[in-house]
């Protein structure tokens, strides 16, 4: 043990370097360890195949908080995001159904469909813009601890309740059925027709191993309303250069501020002396890097059961672990193009395919997926959100040729036959998402060049996600807020002294947000403990 | 990418100035040349004919369509008959306005509805148990707007019923150079003036017969600056600008009811079917508002002087102004509105605005000041509260069979 660091980062995700970089912006010591040879986690950029640009797991960023590009001046460090320009969902007979930022578009869209929907549709939008503005007040925050009676706790709450309070009774009503209604139920007080339904309720499920049709996926729609950059609510964009384009910038500020990163040094376990983490052993070398503080990227079982090990803890600590929800639903298959693959309803390379293509055509269909999901297979006819990337940046692929990222729901981490047997299935599963892409765009099998799949055995296996699930467990309402990961232990504080957890499985939650990262960081200056 | 009416063709044509701007999802013309002179000219002087396809246009059908028409308007439509047309307001359950709209009776059973916001799910939401059919026409009927003093003129020739004798607020069937068409003696400019509801597939042949009729009587093509400019001479009020549909607001404060926002006359209590909102509006008539809608003089002389005290002419944008200013009290000390359209009107000289104050400095012949910016600093200008509309000439509502009529039958008393 050479040097001793204020803080050592196991895993070098998105939100490990936030917590890094605001670490080190606070003078502090920092390393960052990251197991692969790229930093990023699952927010990575890989050349898989020669000038095709993968962007290979997170695909999309809205979360990302403002202020964490502010502070850590990211755009200095080259983020730059390229909003999407519209929500497009193909279907097999008629033109489909295309969302559009230009109010009177989506109007006339929705029209096609139910004139009175299109009509209530911006309604809808600014009556979700509104809670999510009031739930956005959550997510910029630690979370209160509801049983605490120290002081700032108390305030925290009573400030939450007086924001609640503050909302007019219908929004209060809405809140209360969006915590309990399933997607669907949710959607069907607003809206007519299945077609407008089915795209929307999408949103519900995403990173869940729940159905459109089960109860608390309302929330979860909530929860991407509350995307936005530049303060634009509801806008979703992608990162010139993929998502490892994100990661990459907020290192970039890591090391500008002072912090180290070394990639390709796996963390084998946690040290603990006397009841208190004291730095890490890496995997292979064996060698021993002593810190004040080790700060997990990494989700709540990995580090608490994985890298720390359970007889660190009490009994009914590790048993609130193992029962926290994972239950990976999805899965990523990318593909590189020799050209673009027109969409036989909407033909041509045009404005409708600049954002995200919803495979959701109706919520029987969506329904159906999660059934085949339940009974422990992937869906022979999945739910899956693509978008093509080098469409909207031309860095990602050579001239004329495209790069096609879709996001696969549902793929089980529990299949039939358990999770180890889906190597032997990953093929069948590609095909299945191939044979589905091919309903919509019959020329797709010819043009691909290059395919990757990835199971959410894979993701465990190559990303550390446990059980695959992209959110380090499923955003439900009772894994969230005070209850992420467990109940007394939301504020990145962990019951081994000198551990904190700093990833998307604590507070507020999963997708490319950097929240989790940035708010342990200001936690663990403000308790001067490093 | 916004859509083109069925007029688009012609319209694009003569727009030298490439001004375009979105009106409901359509492309409009702003104005034809670089500025909208010689086009409020048109519209005061002579005639201006305006694509006014982009209007909400909804066909109400059926023995109760008067019953649905009165629960959701402030008027009793009940009352009035077949020809006549009527402007109201649609106001929600709480008595806010959501739009404003006019509503004519084309037959028996057939009414036409025209807003600026799409209803028809509104419309559906109180025709529960009446036997009535909604049918959106936006799209299937363009229409045209020909206002100014010659607009009588020009039609008379090439239409089929004698409109000498079509009077103000009246809608009839009829012909327009052969083509089957509606004509509404209507508009949005204080003038005499005609609305036309066409057939996309007529739409051309309509055009191009009134531009050739009107070109004798000096007919231009107008856009939508030079009737921003006539409608706040007319002292009309906008949605989105003089007052919010309550369904955009996000705060109470920003709604509005009838009578804060200058609607309040298209309010009938007396009635047999009580309009959505009702016992709300009923209740502020007892209680009082907390708006009201004003007209505000601007003094011109204390304009001048202002700008003297800069050294500078005075210099007013050649259009009218919808950046919303605050209006103080007569002291300058409390902000107590907003001036939300402004213009220099040519035919008045007078700088005139459209503003809503708290109901205690609505009444008529009120003192107040409103800000106006000169060489970047923020000053004030005195104005009064004076009655609408600014401008109200007599060839609006004259019919020249009727008032035929009415001397032959005085002729006929001597």
């Amino acid at each position: 043990m050479s040097e001793i660091y204020d803080a050592v980062i196991v895993g070098g995700g998105h939100n490990g370097l936030v917590c890094a970089a605001y670490l080190a912006r606070a003078g502090r010591k920092v390393l960052v360890l990251e197991r692969r040879y790229l930093v990023g986690g699952a927010a990575v950029t890989e050349e898989l195949h020669p000038g095709f640009k993968f962007t290979v797991c997170s695909y999309v960023v809205s979360l990302l908080r403002p202020w964490i590009v502010r502070d850590l001046e990211l755009a200095r460090h080259g983020l730059q995001i390229i909003p999407l320009e519209c929500s497009f969902t193909p279907h097999l007979d008629g033109p489909g159904l295309c969302r559009w930022a230009d109010p009177h578009k989506t109007r006339r869209e929705i029209a096609n469909f139910s004139v009175k929907d299109s009509e209530i549709y911006p309604e809808f939008g600014r009556a979700m813009g509104r809670l999510a503005r009031f739930a956005k007040s959550f997510i910029d925050e630690p979370a209160p601890d509801p049983t605490s009676f120290r002081p700032r706790d108390l305030i925290q709450m009573m400030g939450l309740g007086q924001k609640f309070r503050s909302l007019p009774d219908d929004m209060a009503a809405i809140q209360l059925k969006l915590s309990t209604m399933s997607g669907v139920d949710f959607l069907d007080e607003w809206f007519e027709s299945d077609q407008l339904k089915a795209p929307m309720s999408c949103s519900g499920i995403i990173g869940t191993m729940l159905g459109v049709r089960s109860p608390g996926t309302a929330y979860v729609l909530l929860h991407h309303y509350m995307g936005e950059i530049d303060g634009n609510s509801r806008a979703w964009g992608i990162a010139k250069g993929g998502n490892g384009a994100v990661s990459e910038a907020i290192a970039s500020s890591a090391k500008a501020f002072g912090a180290e990163i070394r990639c390709n040094a796996g963390v084998e376990r946690v040290l603990v002396k006397g009841g208190r983490a004291v730095g890490v052993v890496l995997a292979g070398s064996g060698e021993e890097i002593a810190a004040r503080n080790v700060v997990s990227g990494c989700d709540p079982r990995l580090t608490f059961l994985g890298l720390v090990g359970r007889d660190h803890f009490d009994d009914e600590f590790v048993q609130q672990i193992e029962r926290y929800k994972y239950r990976g639903s999805s899965g990523k298959v990318n593909l590189a193009l020799d050209g673009f693959p027109e969409f036989t309803c909407r033909p041509g390379d045009g404005a409708h395919v600049r954002g995200d293509v919803a495979i959701a055509p109706s919520i029987d269909y969506l329904e159906r997926a999660y059934t085949d999901a339940k009974y422990g297979n992937f869906s022979k006819r999945p739910y899956l959100n693509i978008v093509f990337p080098s469409l909207l940046d031309p860095t990602m692929a050579p001239p004329g040729k495209h790069v096609l990222s879709a996001f696969v729901q549902y793929a089980p981490y529990h299949i039939d036959g358990g999770p180890e047997t889906w190597p032997d299935k990953r093929e069948a599963f590609g095909d299945a998402v191939i044979d589905t892409i091919a309903e919509y765009c019959p020329s797709i099998r010819e043009k691909i060049l290059y395919k990757q799949v990835l199971s959410p055995w894979d993701i465990e296996k190559e990303f550390g996600l446990t059980e695959g699930n992209i959110f380090h467990g499923e955003l439900s309402l009772d894994q969230l807020l005070f209850q992420r990961p467990t109940a007394g232990w939301a504020r990145y504080k962990t019951p081994l002294k000198g551990l904190w957890l700093a990833s998307s499985g604590a507070h507020p939650g999963g997708g490319v947000m950097g929240a989790p990262g940035g708010l342990a960081a200001k936690v663990m200056l403000e308790q001067g403990v490093v | 990418m916004a859509r083109t009416t069925p007029f688009h063709s012609r319209v694009s044509a003569l727009c030298t100035s490439y001004l375009y701007k979105d009106w409901n999802g359509f492309v409009a013309v702003c104005n034809f040349d670089a500025y909208s002179e010689r086009e409020y000219y048109a519209i005061r002087q002579s005639a201006g004919l305006l694509d006014v396809s982009p209007l909400r246009k909804y066909e109400i059908r059926g023995p109760d369509g008067a019953k649905l028409l009165s629960r959701v308007m402030t008027r009793n439509i009940e009352k009035y008959g077949v020809g006549r047309v009527t402007y109201c307001a649609l106001v929600d359950p709480f008595g806010k306005c959501l739009d404003d709209c006019t509503v004519g009776r084309i037959g028996k059973q057939h009414w036409r509805m025209t807003s600026s916001e799409p209803w028809v799910r509104w419309l559906h939401r109180y025709a529960r148990g009446l036997d009535v059919t909604i049918e959106d026409s936006s799209d299937t009927l363009c229409a045209l707007a020909i206002q100014g003093p010659a607009a009588r003129k020009i039609l008379k020739p090439i239409t089929d019923f004698d409109m000498d004798r079509m009077r103000f607020f009246r809608i009839r069937p009829t012909r327009v150079a052969g083509c089957d068409v509606e004509i509404s003696r209507t508009g949005y400019t204080g003038d005499l003036g005609y609305e036309i509801w066409i057939k996309p597939e007529d739409a051309l042949t309509v055009y191009d017969a009134l531009l050739e009729e009107g070109r004798p009587h000096q007919l231009q093509p107008i856009g939508l600056d030079a009737l921003d400019v006539t409608r706040i001479e007319a002292g009309f009020v906008l949605q989105g600008i003089d007052y919010f549909s309550a369904k955009d607001c996000i705060i109470e404060i920003r709604k509005s009811t009838p009578d804060e926002c200058g609607l309040g006359f298209t309010i009938d209590l007396e009635r047999d079917i009580r309009f959505v909102g009702q016992e709300h509006v009923e209740r502020e008539r007892d209680e009082g508002s907390t708006w009201a809608l004003v007209g505000l003089d601007i003094d011109w002389p204390a304009l001048e002087s202002l700008y003297n005290e800069y050294d500078l002419p005075p210099h007013l944008a050649p259009e009218a102004c919808r950046l919303a200013v605050p209006i103080f009290s007569a002291d300058g000390r409390k902000q107590v509105g907003q001036a939300t359209s402004t213009t220099w009107s040519p035919t008045l000289k007078k700088y005139i605005a459209i503003g809503q104050v708290f109901a205690p400095y609505g009444q008529m012949g009120t003192a107040l000041r409103v800000e106006h910016t000169v060489e970047f600093e923020r000053r004030h200008l005195p104005c009064t509260v004076v009655e609408k509309p600014f401008f109200d000439p007599e060839r609006k509502r004259f019919t020249p069979a009727a008032a035929a009529k009415k001397n032959r039958a005085k002729d006929a008393a001597k």
